[in-house]
């Protein structure tokens, strides 16, 4: 008798162990891999490495090297400005989009796959198909020539003024659809009584979605704006099969700048510096968004 | 008094109600131009692209493009066509989506039914892995691979993609066991169940759609990744989306339009399929990787 409550002991003791073991693998690989590999990787921005890492510390030269190359202002300002037309354009967009489907339109549910299907695909197919699409020898200038409208321009994506807007436009196509189904989410999710009730007060339309729909929908917007903004800083497959960059540097980006210096430059030490502030960048969005997430949840 | 019937909508007149269908049409059509494009150009000959519309159907509709994308298209230095490397892509994301489907499923579990102290900020920073910009582990990973003689391989892409995927797999089955009752949990515990037990009887049989959803977005994010098959994949691992851009940015001489467009829509088809058969679990997953973080 005396043995049975030892063995239940032992049991649950067992019982307890196995979660933890389960989780283990899991907890140790994102340690060594994400963690373990963002402290060398930190470790590296501050040493001599070229094409090799090296371990000779030379403190804060790669960051002072670093903003002194107009490639990587190239890199910034253009991530700047993609970023906030970006975020900004499909979030127009995609808030448009909801609100107007949210009218009880005939058809939603044929129209709503067709503004999401894109973000399914592969930003290097998105590339390919508005490389050419925009391509003025044989795209969209190429056929209004055909079509009648001689002096109809449109080269952006040769002109290093505007090539940038054209990456914008293509990453808008890919994302705006989601934001729509982030926004119509948080739109059908809005208590009807409330409209109905203002309705019945006289609101006007303008009046309900400034006071009532806008202010509901915050956790949308911020949701929004917290996830295009990661997908900006992390952009690259998409400048990569669009412009490759160029023409020039016009569409560089941190994320281009930084797999050339790495890997093609062999400037190891300046490559790890600006992934480093490519990582800053997002943990001071992603950190607190993510904190409050986790707090509310309690 | 139509205002009563339309729950949701707005009270609107019939000239703003026409221009909310043009601008919901025209949009649809924004969105599928580009795609529709590349459908149609795909099938023309390669003159009636260079000497005439792109926006005009086939005069003479082909699959010759198709074909030779698939089984000739010189792709680097090799005329192999996509063939080889879209079957690079299936053997790395099928054993990648599975192993990061069930890690996930089991984090989850226990994150969410077996708790303890710290597990939420444990839950926080494997969820900040998500979001890391790879960049910041190009360098290290890129060494490691090199070191356990990985590198080039596929399996060395099937280890990068659990790794990163586990932190969303993660996300999506401690989410959907967050609702689960733990009170049907406590009372096979009480009965002796196990830890395994407990999980194959009572929380599997009701995962499927949240593992239709994880298998979902782990399929199209890694068959759609680019940067970590074009930093650490070789010629034969080399998944699709590199030999689409491999394919389109370093074909010297004349460019065949039908062929990069065909490319790109063997590359794009598993995924649309996808998007296609189970559209609504792809929204799903989506969403709950966002609004409800």
């Amino acid at each position: 008798m005396a043995s049975a409550p030892a063995q239940a002991d032992l049991r649950t003791r067992l019982q307890n162990f196995i979660p933890k073991l389960v989780l283990a693998p899991s907890v140790a690989v994102i340690f060594l891999f994400v963690y373990g590999f963002i402290i060398f990787t930190l470790y590296l921005s501050f040493t001599d490495s070229r094409i090799l890492p090296s371990y000779n510390l030379v403190g804060f030269e790669n960051y002072s090297k670093l903003f002194r190359l107009s490639h990587w202002t190239t890199s910034i300002t253009n991530l700047a400005i993609f970023a906030s037309l970006y975020i900004g354009i499909s979030t127009l967009i995609g808030l448009a989009l909801a609100t107007f489907l949210d009218q009880k339109i005939r058809g939603e549910g044929l129209l709503r796959p067709i503004y999401l299907y894109p973000m399914a695909l592969s930003f290097i197919v998105t590339g390919t198909a508005w490389k050419w699409l925009l391509d003025p020898g044989i795209g969209l200038e190429h056929t209004m020539h055909l079509w009648g409208w001689e002096s109809f321009q449109f080269g952006w994506i040769k002109n290093s003024d505007y090539a940038i807007y054209t990456v914008v436009l293509a990453a808008v196509w890919q994302s705006s659809g989601f934001v729509m189904a982030m926004f119509l989410a948080g739109l059908r999710g809005i208590d009807n009584e409330i409209l109905k009730a203002a309705q019945m007060d006289g609101a006007s339309n303008f009046q309900m979605y400034r006071r009532i729909i806008l202010p509901q929908l915050r956790p949308a917007f911020l949701s929004a704006f917290v996830i295009l903004s990661h997908l900006a800083v992390k952009s690259y497959d998409l400048v990569i099969a669009l412009t490759g960059g160029g023409p020039g540097r016009a569409t560089e980006l941190p994320a281009t700048f930084m797999y050339s210096y790495t890997f093609t430059r062999n400037q190891m030490g300046i490559g790890a510096s600006s992934a480093v502030i490519m990582l800053m960048t997002i943990a001071a969005i992603m950190v607190p968004y993510l904190y409050a997430e986790l707090r509310e949840k309690k | 008094m139509s205002v009563a019937t339309q729950d949701t909508a707005l009270r609107t007149g019939r000239v703003s109600r026409a221009f909310i269908y043009l601008f919901l049409l025209l949009m649809a059509l924004f969105y599928l131009l580009p795609f529709g494009i590349m459908v149609i150009n795909s099938l023309k000959p390669l003159s009636e692209i260079t000497g005439g519309n792109m926006m005009s159907l086939p005069q003479v509709w082909t699959l010759d493009a198709w074909r030779s994308t698939w089984s000739t298209a010189q792709i680097g230095v090799e005329p192999t066509g996509m063939r080889p490397y879209f079957w690079n892509s299936i053997k790395m994301v099928v054993p990648a989506v599975a192993i990061s489907t069930v890690l996930g499923a089991l984090n989850g579990y226990v994150l969410t039914k077996w708790r303890f102290r710290g597990d939420t900020i444990l839950f926080g920073l494997m969820l900040f892995s998500c979001f890391i910009p790879f960049q910041i582990v190009l360098i290290p990973m890129a060494r490691v691979l090199g070191l356990t003689g990985l590198a080039g391989s596929t399996t060395g892409l099937i280890l990068v993609h659990v790794v990163y995927g586990i932190g969303f797999s993660t996300l999506y089955f401690r989410n959907y066991y967050a609702v689960f009752p733990t009170e049907l949990v406590r009372a096979a515990m009480m009965d002796g169940a196990g830890f395994f037990r407990i999980f194959w009887r009572i929380l599997m049989p009701s995962s499927g759609p949240i593992t239709v959803v994880c298998i979902i977005w782990q399929f199209t994010n890694i068959w759609n990744d680019f940067l970590f098959g074009a930093s650490f994949a070789d010629f034969d691992s080399q998944p699709i989306t590199v030999a689409l851009n491999n394919l389109v940015n370093s074909s010297t001489g004349v460019k065949e339009y039908n062929v990069h467009f065909a490319g790109a829509i063997y590359a794009a088809l598993p995924t649309l399929l996808v998007y296609i058969v189970a559209g609504r679990y792809f929204v799903r997953g989506l969403m709950s990787g966002s609004v409800k973080g």
